[in-house]
């Protein structure tokens, strides 16, 4: 309770007021030059010799040495020898301790994961640690809609509200609707859940169906308010969803549950990402074809379970094959934001492009996310969420050495109470790693 | 394969005897059939840019000959001629098959539903009878994964999560049967010592109860050593005798530090030869392991945080090695996606937060060999030893590396992923 009060206190506020700001106006307002680097931009070709240049939060030049004028108030930091690429980005994780729907329904798109995140959670750190700066963080895949997704940058803030990333700020949105379909929102028993695949198609169809009459009614009402009808939290984000402005994303491993997510999409016309889509290989064709795109995962060997006995190296090149768009995500837990760029290197050891690799990590996330006019790349005007490597990024060797979010630095490796939250050790972390997913199996 | 169905289908079992016969026939006709198969790649001659011989420092330009199964000669390209009539491969860096020190694979299965998990009986906290090589499916698509990445041998059987849950063995990846993949059937007992096993039994529900339960057990068992021929067998207390006289280890996985110090603390009383496990807060004790000699199996270096090992580090399999412990590395047991790990993936993540290099291909090859006590017949490439042998397109440890041939007692058995 002491703490409590020592946290309102007007004194603390007075601190605040004397210490942090203008150490935050000073590294915002001051342009920082970071120059001897090789820098990897993603969506133009790597810089051996480089020059990155940012200020109040934002890229404000890049380009070779030869090129680039550094302004004469700079703080010029030498990187030489490092390699400098965008913050990674990850379309597909369950870090900061929030939930999602509960028992009483298969299917909750009024819940929001935003207002359960624990946004000092010691998972941001590891994100950080991995080079991890904008995350989707998803509720599980438990139900068939378990409820609204959130688009965060995991710098270090007390609140959710700091750390959001919105999609589209005119319309508040800033997250997507997590679905999914398969086995892991099958139970048995009946009740609220669907006992088969067809059933749970048919539950998520029906509630579209009541999304479409609800619209009507809206659009009815022609903005009288006397018309509306009620207010209704399920409605209101599925048209969201039918209006494009909410992206769905929709959990599916099994190749016919991939073509069954499609046909949905397809007849409600609402845009979606597939995620993990361990049999994607299978039907690579199908899903280029339908232009949706595809957020993959890639894992040490394939099992655990009944779905995902088919994953393998090879899904990401299959759907570069096939010209399918895709990216890579951690699924934190089930693979660790400290190792996001092991992800793709085993793309690479299957014959993946290099530079689809790179893409899948960073800009192909953001696309998915309608957040690739903000991150991904490194380009004039974008946010300033990059890292800085020792070394090839998709070498185990390498490691990532800082982490900057929005102009910060928000992680160093060389500082001690940092570099902790990289590797581990005594008292690090709390053990708030194993959330959504039961890690332990029974045993 | 026809002809061994026509036999087990036959009715010729009548008694022991016969089947004893009939068993002796078919090991016969297998292994016609086995050596007969492969007699294209009898004698095969591996060029390396590196080999890694973990005896010795790698060889630059290196020569491996192999004949019958067994490594002939290992040295460089100037000094060994290869013979007309091998078969010729060629790798950027050649290495000992790896060793997987502790898994799972072949009783866990890859679809992780009740029908293909047998690595836990919970019907009791403490069943040291139950045989691994009674479990184990040598066909299980997780052990081809495992081979097909470059590991030849595994030290695999009961899981952790009782305070006994049974005994280990160590297979090769090779064959389809057990008796064809078998080096070891009985290696170790697999114990816990943690908060893992009160979740999956109703007692013990503490850390002190099991342990008391356990020490209760080995009493027994000494009193059992001591017992007269005419006692009536107990299976649980024969295996219990043999890791009093030393036969066989005790593989305890413990995490917490004080776990580790109980397993410790056991080993002093009861005398018996012990491959610490898992062992995530080892680096808070390291000077008591080291004193008291013990291997560590250290724990996946990617381990996921949670529960007792949630304060596991990247560090510590080279933090263990520079204080002069020997450190092996393992794939462990996952309960979920992925079902199971690959060592050298785990082995380059140490070496990538401060292990050394050559100590950690040592440590997936012959320190694995030797405290798993098969070092007479594999864990480095040397003459006389079987040929279990991986020829990599790069640097086994970088993500982007693939192992382009296994070899396993001389026969090619895996072209790639």
């Amino acid at each position: 309770m002491n703490h409590h009060r020592f946290l309102n206190s007007p004194l603390l506020i007075v601190l605040f007021l004397v210490l942090a700001l203008p150490i935050r106006s000073a590294a915002q307002d001051q342009p920082v030059a970071f120059t001897g680097a090789e820098i990897i931009p993603v969506t133009g070709d790597p810089v051996s010799d480089g020059v990155l240049i940012i200020r109040n939060g934002k890229i404000t030049d890049i380009g070779p040495a030869s090129s680039v004028n550094i302004p004469r108030n700079a703080e010029t930091i030498d990187v030489t020898g490092q390699v400098i690429m965008p913050g990674l980005v990850d379309s597909h994780s369950h870090i900061g301790e929030g939930d999602g729907g509960d028992r009483s329904s298969a299917l909750h798109p009024d819940v929001r994961i935003m207002d359960t995140i624990n946004p000092t959670s010691d998972s941001f750190k590891r994100a950080l640690s991995g080079g991890v700066t904008t995350v989707n963080i998803m509720p599980g895949s438990g139900h068939l809609m378990s409820g609204q997704t959130v688009y965060v940058k995991t710098k270090s803030a007390n609140t959710i509200e700091d750390m959001l990333v919105y999609s589209d700020e005119e319309n508040n949105i800033y997250g997507g609707l997590k679905m999914a379909n398969g086995t892991n929102s099958i139970r048995s028993g009946g009740g609220a859940f669907p006992g088969t695949r067809a059933r749970s198609a048919a539950l998520v169809r029906n509630l579209y169906i009541q999304a479409l009459e609800y619209r009507a009614k809206v659009e009815a009402a022609d903005g009288n308010e006397d018309e509306m009808p009620p207010r209704d939290l399920d409605m209101e984000t599925l048209l969201e969803v039918l209006d494009g402005k909410r992206i769905v994303h929709n959990h599916t491993h099994r190749h016919d549950d991939i073509l069954t997510s499609i046909r949905l999409a397809d007849e409600f016309g609402y845009r979606m990402v597939l995620h993990h889509v361990s049999e994607g290989g299978e039907v690579a064709n199908e899903i280029a074809e339908s232009g949706y795109p595809a957020s993959i995962i890639v894992l040490d060997s394939p099992g655990g379970k009944h779905e995902a006995v088919n994953i393998d190296y090879e899904v990401g090149r299959e759907l570069e094959e096939a010209g399918a768009d895709f990216a890579y995500h951690t699924d934190d837990p089930i693979t660790d934001s400290r190792l996001f760029l092991r992800s793709g290197g085993f793309g690479i050891r299957a014959g993946m492009s290099r530079q689809k690799a790179l893409e899948a990590l960073t800009i192909a996330n953001a696309r998915m996310m309608d957040l690739d006019h903000r991150v991904g790349s490194l380009e004039k005007g974008k946010d300033a969420d990059f890292i800085i490597l020792n070394g090839d990024p998709f070498s185990v060797y390498t490691q990532v050495q800082q982490t900057w979010i929005d102009g910060q630095k928000e992680w160093d490796r060389s500082n001690p109470d940092d570099k902790k939250y990289g590797v581990g050790g005594e008292d690090v972390f709390s053990g708030s790693n194993n959330h959504v997913h039961d890690l332990s199996g029974g045993n | 394969m026809k002809l061994l169905k026509h036999f087990s289908t036959s009715k010729i079992f009548k008694d022991s005897t016969m089947i004893s016969l009939t068993t002796r026939l078919i090991v016969s006709f297998a292994f016609l059939l086995c050596s007969a198969l492969p007699a294209l790649a009898q004698q095969i001659a591996i060029k390396g840019e590196t080999v890694y011989t973990s005896a010795g420092d790698p060889i630059t330009n290196g020569v491996v000959l192999i004949s019958d199964g067994t490594i002939e000669r290992v040295g460089p390209e100037s000094s060994v001629r290869i013979p007309s009539g091998y078969e010729v491969h060629e790798a950027a860096v050649v290495t000992p098959g790896f060793i997987d020190a502790h898994s799972v694979v072949g009783l866990a299965g890859i679809f992780n539903v009740d029908s293909d998990q047998d690595q836990l009986e919970l019907s009791s906290a403490l069943q040291p009878e139950l045989r691994a090589i009674d479990a184990y499916n040598a066909r299980e698509e997780l052990v081809k994964v495992l081979r097909d990445r470059g590991v030849t041998a595994v030290h695999t059987g009961h899981g952790p999560g009782a305070v006994i849950s049974g005994q280990t063995m160590i297979v090769k990846t090779a064959g389809t049967t057990i008796g064809e993949s078998l080096v070891d059937s009985t290696t170790a007992l697999a114990m816990t010592i943690g908060s893992g096993v009160r979740s999956n039994f109703d007692s013990p529900g503490t850390r002190a109860k099991a342990v008391a339960m356990l020490r209760q057990q080995l009493i027994s068992a000494q009193e059992y050593m001591e017992g007269g021929d005419d006692q009536s067998r107990d299976l649980g207390k024969e295996a219990l005798v043999k890791l009093l006289n030393g036969e066989i280890y005790a593989l305890i996985t413990a995490h917490k530090s004080y776990d580790i110090m109980t397993a410790l603390r056991l080993q002093e009383e009861f005398g018996f030869r012990l491959l610490l496990d898992g062992a995530a807060e080892a680096y808070l004790v390291m000077d008591e392991i080291k004193e008291a000699g013990v291997p560590v199996i250290i724990h996946p270096t990617m381990m996921r945080l949670y529960g007792d090992g949630e304060h596991a580090s990247f560090e510590t399999a080279g933090k263990l090695a520079d204080a002069g412990i020997t450190v092996l590395f393992q794939s462990g047991y996952e309960g979920y996606v992925p079902k199971t790990r690959v060592v050298h993936f785990e082995a380059a993540i140490a070496v990538a937060n401060g292990m050394d290099y050559n100590q950690a291909m040592n440590a997936l090859t012959i320190d694995a060999a030797r405290v798993l006590g098969i070092d007479d017949q594999t864990g480095s490439l040397e003459s006389g030893k079987q040929a279990d042998v991986v020829l990599f397109n790069g640097d086994p440890f970088e993500y982007t590396t693939t192992a382009d041939r296994v070899i396993i007692n001389g026969q090619v058995v895996s072209n790639g992923e």
